[in-house]
């Protein structure tokens, strides 16, 4: 049995101890928000926050997450309206969308550390992979949201 | 001349101005749960909506909110918005009431395929080919209403008007909503189909929209085919026979047995599949399997083997595809023969959702949840792998995570249905990504040899093209190929605009073990590579500017040469750039829209290449949704990138090496280069195609900018293979 704390609430889990992160989310807990895109944590589609922070959980043990808070893009914030979905949304971001989730995790966490950043700052920061390529869109993204974050701190 | 320019600074302002002022439901400052729970902007069912229509195409509820039913898929290219503004447009309706959802596949097959037609999405084909349809649909529907509310009040139709989602009599003051009128207008009959509107009468066509499908996407409840999920389901992995066209011959079930919810080990031709309880069971479980193959034949073919064969295939016997002129006799006479051989690898599809499909089954009927470009496929292989009519088969369609022509053959379908069969539940079954990649059906290898010679006056008098592809109907055995030709092997090459006098294309279509299929542009991906360089070469030849040569090529073709302009306005072509910088044009004609791209680079003294900039100018003749074409132009160009620096499928024991973004890398922000598009739209007839045209320019014009850079001549792709260092 392993206890999970996920988007503020305790799982008692019956998994082994080598079930990845990302299953766990998607079939125990049907959070299905969170991606599988290579099962090798190369393109970042399963970001989730762990303790705030953006983490890859296709090769993450669930085990290792016990302890931790784990926030999923479905807790992202209660009403959509975290600054990086606000920027997103203005700047229509998403084609397919299938790597947005991931994309807004590690967002959000990139900026928290970076709340001013530039274009390098991004490029360096921000690794997921896109297939239908949003980056010129996800990077004026994410100097939206940094605007927006300010307004709000302000 | 319509002239639209993206100024990515812009941009941003230009979305939320139109958010404001067309999207109630989406705009800024409506938290982006409340939007959904209001009014849900994106549905996907098979036949589930059983509310009364007004047409196949159209629900009206009683509050006025419009459901239009799409032909075609949404994987990205934003062509539910766009279909749905040409029936807004027309309908006249409240655009914030409007949603979408799929159009029911198995509904259109009982029509005999008479309601909804093919229904894929392939070809750039969405508003291109189905504009007139949803014009129409949204105009006979406006028209019905006005007569319903004039039969209603017992009036001359002629003295009911329309404003946005309501029927007026101002002569007695009275007003009907479209809601108040849907039921009785389902049942007018038209004797003339309505008049659709000019394009100076548009008022939500061509104006930035944001997108219907955008915020679902941005708190993970939007449903991919990977998310279904359906009552007592089980999960599935699936791995093939490294080799194409080999088999299994045996697998030791005793590592698994036992092992915590496994429930069946499944053995077909040339896969194994494990179900489980939990997809990551079912995955850790067939790790531990050590199948047995049987070669096909081709366990020692290899890609050195394969570059030789297309090769040596160019010597012929080659089909002609084309004949202007005599240019044998031309390239005889002519006193110098410019020659060249350009290469291009095997590409994968690797959309970023794996393959993936839910199946539940029953004795009389199937039910499949999957994210597909064609529905109707789905429908009709479902009922060839579980014995049940096709009448009986339900397509789930889902958001697509990406298609880019992969979506379009489901062999991970013939999986999951033989994995339901063996365990009697539903099952999810997800391709893995190292099968998604290595059993794919890829772009197909090719090789073509150029020879051309030039005219005193600069410009070429013959050019003779080889060409030895791969045939794409023969691998998916959809079709005979009728002289042996087919028109994915020769476009671009033999339909481009460019006027020369003495012009011979042949072709030999060549399939190895390896099966080969649509992607992203198709034959226009690589033979774009191919003419636009030979192209350059020619430029180069004559002294000539790579521009201004092409464009007198082309001297008859106003939307090439405006196209060119345009780009290279834009571009700065001309100005002078840095040591070790280049800029590189090249420009291409296919799925109905003219692009052309300018592209800046670097390349460092140590071989470092650097993508600094990209212009892209497009005509397609009409814009429904600038915001979404932006994104095609856009999407397009990383597709195009990522393939010409990156991308390559190579074969060594008759097998794919890559098989995950390890070692098929795609590209990353950091190499994205910034970028910008400029519609140049020309008007007529024709709507042009967007999905697919910006991938086909990208490669010629990023090889023409290293060659203006360090006088290298890329003529094989990929560029990681290639040595740009200065000597």
């Amino acid at each position: 049995m392993i206890t999970l704390s996920v988007n503020g609430k305790t799982h008692q889990l019956d998994v082994e101890d080598d079930a990845p992160l990302l299953w766990v989310l998607r079939d125990e807990l049907g959070l299905t928000g969170t991606k599988f895109g290579c099962g090798i944590a190369q393109c970042g589609a399963c970001t989730v926050h762990m303790n705030g922070k953006a983490q890859r959980t296709c090769i993450l043990p669930a085990k290792a997450a016990q302890g931790a808070e784990i926030v999923t893009i479905e807790a992202l914030s209660p009403d959509g309206r975290h600054p990086v979905q606000l920027a997103w949304l203005e700047e229509d971001v998403p084609q397919c969308g299938y790597c947005q989730s991931g994309q807004i995790m590690s967002a959000a966490a990139f900026l928290k550390a970076h709340p001013k950043p530039t274009d390098a700052d991004i490029d360096a920061g921000l690794t997921n992979l896109c297939r239908c390529g949003t980056y010129p869109r996800i990077k004026r993204a994410v100097h939206r949201a940094a605007e927006l974050a300010g307004k709000v701190k302000a | 001349m319509n002239d639209i320019a993206f100024n990515p600074k812009l941009s941003r302002r230009a979305a939320i101005l139109c958010g404001l002022s067309a999207a109630g439901g989406l705009a800024i400052g409506v938290p982006v749960r409340a939007a959904e729970k209001a009014l849900r902007k994106v549905s996907w069912a098979d036949g589930q909506n059983l509310k009364p229509e007004m047409t196949a195409f159209l629900v009206i509820d009683p509050d006025s909110s419009v459901t239009i039913r799409l032909p075609h898929q949404e994987m990205g290219q934003g062509t539910s918005t766009a279909l749905a503004m040409l029936v807004a447009e027309e309908l006249n309706c409240d655009w914030a009431k409007v949603r979408v959802e799929y159009a029911s596949a198995n509904r259109n097959f009982r029509s005999g395929m008479k309601l909804y037609g093919q229904m894929q999405t392939v070809g750039s084909a969405g508003v291109r080919t189905s504009v007139t349809v949803m014009q129409q649909a949204g105009a006979s529907a406006r028209e019905r209403l006005r007569v319903a509310a004039a039969q209603r009040w017992k009036v001359d139709p002629a003295d009911c008007s329309i404003t946005p989602g309501k029927c007026l009599h101002k002569a007695s003051n009275r007003s009907l909503t479209y809601g108040d009128l849907a039921a009785d207008a389902s049942k007018v009959s038209l004797t003339a189909e309505p008049a659709i509107k000019t394009p100076d009468q548009y008022k939500l066509l061509g104006k930035w929209t944001p997108r219907l499908d955008t915020a679902p996407k941005l708190d993970g409840s939007a449903q991919f085919g990977i998310d279904a999920k359906v009552d007592g389901m089980v999960y599935a992995d699936a791995l093939s026979c490294p080799e194409f066209g080999g088999k299994l011959v045996s697998v030791d079930e005793t590592p698994v047995q036992g092992r915590r919810g496994v429930l069946a080990v499944v053995k077909t031709g040339d896969t194994v599949i494990v179900v489980a309880d939990r997809y990551w069971r079912a995955k850790s479980a067939l790790n531990l399997l050590k199948p047995v193959w049987a070669s096909g034949g081709a366990a020692k073919v290899d890609s050195a083997q394969l570059d030789k064969a297309y090769r040596d295939a160019l010597d012929g016997p080659l089909v002609q595809a084309k004949n202007v002129g005599d240019a044998p006799a031309a390239l005889a006479a002519a006193p110098k023969v410019i020659e060249a051989l350009y290469e291009a690898p095997y590409l994968a599809h690797a959309p970023m959702e794996p393959l993936n499909c839910t199946v539940k089954l029953a004795p009389d009927r199937v039910d499949v949840w999957i994210g597909t470009q064609a529905p109707m496929s789905v429908l009709r292989l479902a009922a060839q792998e579980s014995g049940v009519a096709a009448e009986n088969v339900y397509v789930h369609n889902q958001f697509v995570g990406g298609g880019f022509g992969r979506r379009t053959q489901h062999d991970e379908l013939v999986h999951a249905i033989a994995a339901a069969k063996a365990v009697g539940k539903p099952v999810k079954l997800i391709w893995r990504r190292e099968q998604d990649i290595r059993r794919d059906r890829y772009r197909p290898q090719a090789a073509v040899r150029f020879r051309a010679a030039m005219g005193a006056d600069g410009t070429p008098t013959a050019i003779s093209s080889q060409i030895a592809v791969g045939s794409l109907l023969r691998s998916l055995g959809a079709s005979k190929v009728e002289n042996g030709l087919e028109p994915m092997a020769v476009e671009v090459i033999a339909t481009h605009a460019y006027k020369i006098p003495n012009n011979r294309v042949e072709v030999v279509l060549k399939n190895a073990h390896v099966p080969v299929m649509f992607w992203r542009s198709v034959g226009a991906s690589q033979n774009t590579f191919f003419l636009e360089c030979f192209i350059d070469e020619l430029a180069h030849e004559a002294g000539a500017d790579p521009y201004q040569f092409r464009r007198k090529l082309a001297a008859d073709r106003s939307d090439y040469v405006a196209v060119l302009d345009k780009v290279a306005k834009e571009s700065g072509w001309g100005t002078p750039l840095p040591k070790g910088h280049g800029r590189g044009i090249a420009i291409v004609d296919t799925y109905g829209t003219v692009t052309a791209q300018v592209i800046e680079v670097s390349v460092s003294e140590a071989g470092k290449l650097k993508v600094e900039r990209v212009v892209a100018a497009v005509d397609c003749y009409h814009a429904a949704n600038p915001n979404t074409i932006a994104q095609q132009i856009e999407g397009g160009i990383v597709f195009g990138l990522t393939a010409a620096i990156h991308g390559e499928i190579t074969i060594k024991d008759g097998a794919p090496v890559q098989g995950n973004f390890n070692d098929y890398p795609l590209l990353t922000m950091a190499e994205t280069p910034p970028m910008e598009t400029h519609l140049v739209l020309t008007g007529g007839p024709r709507w042009g195609g967007i999905g697919e045209p910006s991938v086909a320019p990208i490669a010629p014009a990023l090889c023409n900018a290293i060659f203006a850079a360090t006088g290298k001549r890329v003529r094989k792709l990929p560029l990681k293979n290639v040595d740009l260092r200065s000597v």
